[in-house]
């Protein structure tokens, strides 16, 4: 699993001029935000999340599971994925397996790691354009995840980006992506009025061609995957993409809030119903809320998270590390 | 994962009950279904706990063991109990005796507080109240636009002074406006907001004392899970919120988040968003979303919202024609185009009772709103005669009839065969005999895969 922009980044054959740059102080930084995570959860003084005492694993007894699902379920890993990782992890230590609490805490992370590794991890970005195309739920992060990402493409791999402002539904999305444009310092391909998602893709791709622009970033209006019809227009922007260059999408993305629960689920497989979904980028995790559903959603989905979202600004956006990620899920 | 409570814990009790009599055990065991069908719809795990500890007891209490459906009596248990727990107080939005009334919006970012409060400025408004809006979320790019565009469609008064300026100052400048304007409501927007983003916080504090709101909305999204408790905790603790309003619940989320956080915090929810146009909002009906959160749909709301759409005098015609089986093709026509005007058949269907199958069955197969499309072509090529007794419609009518929709011969087989069943269904239905509505939607619909 790729857990830095150069190893997530696929850029096949092209060269890529702003990669060795920002390699080196990206590892501190990840790391970093990932212990801010933790302790931001564990000086909050709250009653009702549960953390995992460092206790629990000496002791392996029925209410040290029991304790276990429960930090986990707090997570939104959802009770079914839950259960089958504890009782993995309770068999292993009962057939002597895995032996003392250390060994067992070490083993939760690395079952939990493995179930968030699924798939292909990097970002292909090898066609050109490459076209990455961003779904999901109302509000969960599109717009400002399309925009960081724009900058980061740039700024570590210097590539060349083009925004397609898809959104032509929600008041002011547009606006909004242009906002994003200006900050990242990239191109945009904006609906003049009337227009729908696939008129916008079609001029989106088509500039990025006429300039060689590397890659087209696609936001698109945030629906509910319970609206066939809406859904249908996802499609519809796929086989724009297909007629215009004989190829589809390079990299379905679904953004998923972190603070999302078992819903999550659903999402993820209705809208990889409607396009194929080739990751998930997982927002708002400098929230209390440990994005869980994301484990649901790479076990049973297959889908695999490729980027989280860690604040507002436009450099918070990492690559996904699962390890570190399961290690932020059991609270340790 | 959306297995109906009700269908889990009816299959658990009838196995037991061919037993014999239930034990404290097999209790148990019912409390464990109705724990995974709590957690499954995001109800918090702590609250699901006592909850869980209290129905038990409860059911033990009313003599569920000994009762003759065990099932549905847990069933009713659960039922009432979640009610009980959502409603409560009862409380609605409280109005200033000296107006404008204010109304603070708040939570996270991506909640839908922009949405919802053009959407409540229009609710109110459509009570017959004056109202204004103010454009506080300087944070997130073109925030301000989007509710300026979103006020101005509500016709509501819209108070935007851009981003540069300080929100707190901003809010305490709409006030003033508002107050001159003579406005009965003020509703203010902020920025979404982490809860324990202590700087920003801290902003939504002051614009709280600055413009001492009459009541502070919680915007909570449907979707959320566990965390919700945390969110609601911070925000309770800094802004004193009054009430919730959840949005997003036209989806399929169970939101059992809102119970949660209605039981952390004692806060009732007030209104649910049920949809991205602006008139889609909703008093919240906590009976109603106690069944949906245990899968049981939601009847109560369908009704309303018919009775909402649907012309009322022929809803009553049409009942009077079910009930003495004069239902015809035509009638058939009508409702179709009744239930349309509902809605995207989805959503209709999902607030239908034990509807989560019948849904998967819609989606695989694809049934949709073109299938409808279908089903009206045809009625349409039939002649008053036909549509009237459609037992007339054989041979060379039917091809006519394929011909003149579009469709094929079996296509138009089916509709009659369906027809007839739902005639069926429709005066059981109008004697008081409520047959499985997933079996008859599955037998209206699945028939006409083709
Ligand atoms: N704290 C935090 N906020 C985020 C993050 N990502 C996005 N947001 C915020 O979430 C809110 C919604 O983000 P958008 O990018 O507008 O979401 P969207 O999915 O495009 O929304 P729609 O297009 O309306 O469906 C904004 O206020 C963002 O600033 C993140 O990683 N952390
Ligand atoms: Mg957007």
């Amino acid at each position: 699993m790729p857990t830095t922009w150069a190893e997530l980044l696929d850029l096949g054959d092209r060269e890529a001029p702003g990669a060795a740059v920002a390699e080196g102080d990206d590892e501190p930084k990840r790391r970093g935000f990932f212990r801010r995570l933790r302790e931001s959860i564990s000086t909050s003084r709250e009653a009702l999340s549960a953390e995992l005492s460092s206790s629990l694993f000496e002791t392996l007894d029925a209410a040290a599971w029991e304790q276990l699902e429960e930090a986990l379920i707090m997570a939104d890993v959802g009770a079914r994925t839950t259960a089958e990782v504890v009782q993995r992890l309770e068999h292993e230590v009962d057939s002597g397996k895995v032996v003392g609490g250390e060994a067992a805490r070490e083993r939760l992370v690395e079952l939990l790691a493995d179930l968030a590794t699924t798939g292909k991890g990097t970002i292909d970005l090898r066609p050109r354009p490459a076209i990455v195309l961003v779904v999901g739920v109302n509000g969960t992060g599109k717009t400002t995840t399309v925009g960081k990402l724009a900058w980061h493409l740039q700024r570590e791999a210097g590539l060349s980006v083009m925004l397609a402002a898809a959104d032509t539904y929600r008041a002011a999305a547009v606006e909004q992506l242009g906002t994003w444009a200006e900050r990242a310092g990239c191109e945009i391909v904006n609906a003049e009025t009337g227009q729908d998602a696939g008129a916008v893709v079609f001029d989106a791709i088509a500039a990025a061609e006429a300039r060689g622009s590397d890659v087209v970033l696609i936001d698109t209006a945030g629906r509910l995957h319970t609206r066939n019809d809406l859904m249908e227009e996802l499609a519809k922007v796929n086989r724009v993409i297909d007629k215009r260059l004989g190829r589809g999408a390079s990299e379905t993305l679904i953004v998923v809030d972190s603070t999302t629960g078992q819903n999550g689920l659903r999402q993820a497989k209705v809208f990889g119903e409607a396009v194929d979904v080739t990751g998930v980028a997982l927002t708002k995790l400098d929230g209390t809320a440990k994005g869980g559903i994301a484990l649901a959603i790479a076990g049973e989905l297959g889908i695999p998270v490729k980027l989280i979202g860690i604040g507002e600004g436009i450099e918070d956006l990492r690559p996904f590390d699962p390890e570190e990620f399961a290690r932020a899920l059991v609270g340790e | 994962m959306f297995d109906q409570l009700s269908e889990r814990l009816q299959g658990t009790m009838s196995d037991l009950r061919s037993r014999g009599k239930l034990t404290e055990d097999d209790v148990d065991k019912a409390m464990r279904e109705i724990r995974l069908a709590l957690l499954e719809a995001d109800v918090n795990f702590k609250v699901t706990k006592q909850f869980v500890a209290d129905v038990r007891e409860k059911a033990i209490g009313e003599g569920v063991l000994s009762s003759l459906d065990p099932g549905q009596m847990v069933v009713k248990v659960v039922n009432e109990q979640l009610a009980e727990l959502m409603g409560g107080s009862g409380r609605e939005l409280v109005f200033a005796s000296k107006p404008p009334t204010v109304i603070l919006m708040a939570g996270l970012q991506g909640s839908g507080k922009t949405t919802a409060t053009a959407k409540l400025a229009k609710h109110l408004i459509g009570e017959g109240k004056s109202a204004g809006v103010a454009a506080c979320d300087t944070q997130r790019p073109a925030a301000v636009e989007q509710l300026t565009r979103l006020g101005e469609q509500a016709g509501a008064t819209v108070y935007a002074q851009g981003t540069e300026r300080d929100p707190v100052d901003i809010a305490e400048w709409a006030l003033g406006q508002a107050r001159s304007d003579g406005l009965d409501v003020l509703i203010v927007d902020t920025a979404g907001r982490l809860h324990i983003d202590e700087e920003l916080m801290g902003q939504l504090a002051e614009i709280k004392k600055r413009t001492k709101p009459h009541d502070v909305l919680l915007v909570v999204d449907a979707m959320t899970g566990q965390d919700a408790v945390n969110v609601a905790e911070q925000f309770a603790e800094v802004t004193e919120f009054d009430g919730v309003l959840m949005s997003k619940l036209d989806g399929d989320a169970r939101g059992g988040a809102a119970l949660s956080v209605k039981a952390v915090t004692g806060k009732p929810i007030l209104y649910a968003s049920t949809g991205e146009k602006l008139e889609q909002l909703e008093k919240f009906h906590p009976d109603r979303m106690a069944q949906r959160i245990l899968g049981m749909g939601d009847v109560l709301s369908l009704i309303e919202k018919a009775e909402k759409d649907l012309d009322e005098e022929e809803a009553e015609e049409l009942e009077r024609k079910m009930r003495q089986d004069q239902f015809t093709l035509d009638d058939f026509l009508k409702q179709l185009k009744q239930v349309r005007k509902m809605g995207p058949l989805s959503s209709v269907l999902g607030m239908m009772p034990g509807m989560g199958k019948a849904m998967k069955d819609l989606r695989s197969a694809n049934i949709d709103d073109r299938e409808l499309d279908r089903l009206e072509a045809m009625i349409l090529s039939m002649t008053p005669e036909e549509r009237a007794n459609p037992d007339v419609i054989r041979g060379s009518r039917r091809r006519r009839i394929a011909a003149g929709s579009g469709t094929n011969v079996q296509a138009v087989k089916q509709l009659i065969k369906q027809f007839d069943q739902m005639r069926k269904m429709m005066k059981m239905m109008a004697s008081g005999k409520m047959p499985n509505p997933e079996a008859m939607i599955r037998g209206q619909l699945g028939a006409r895969r083709r």
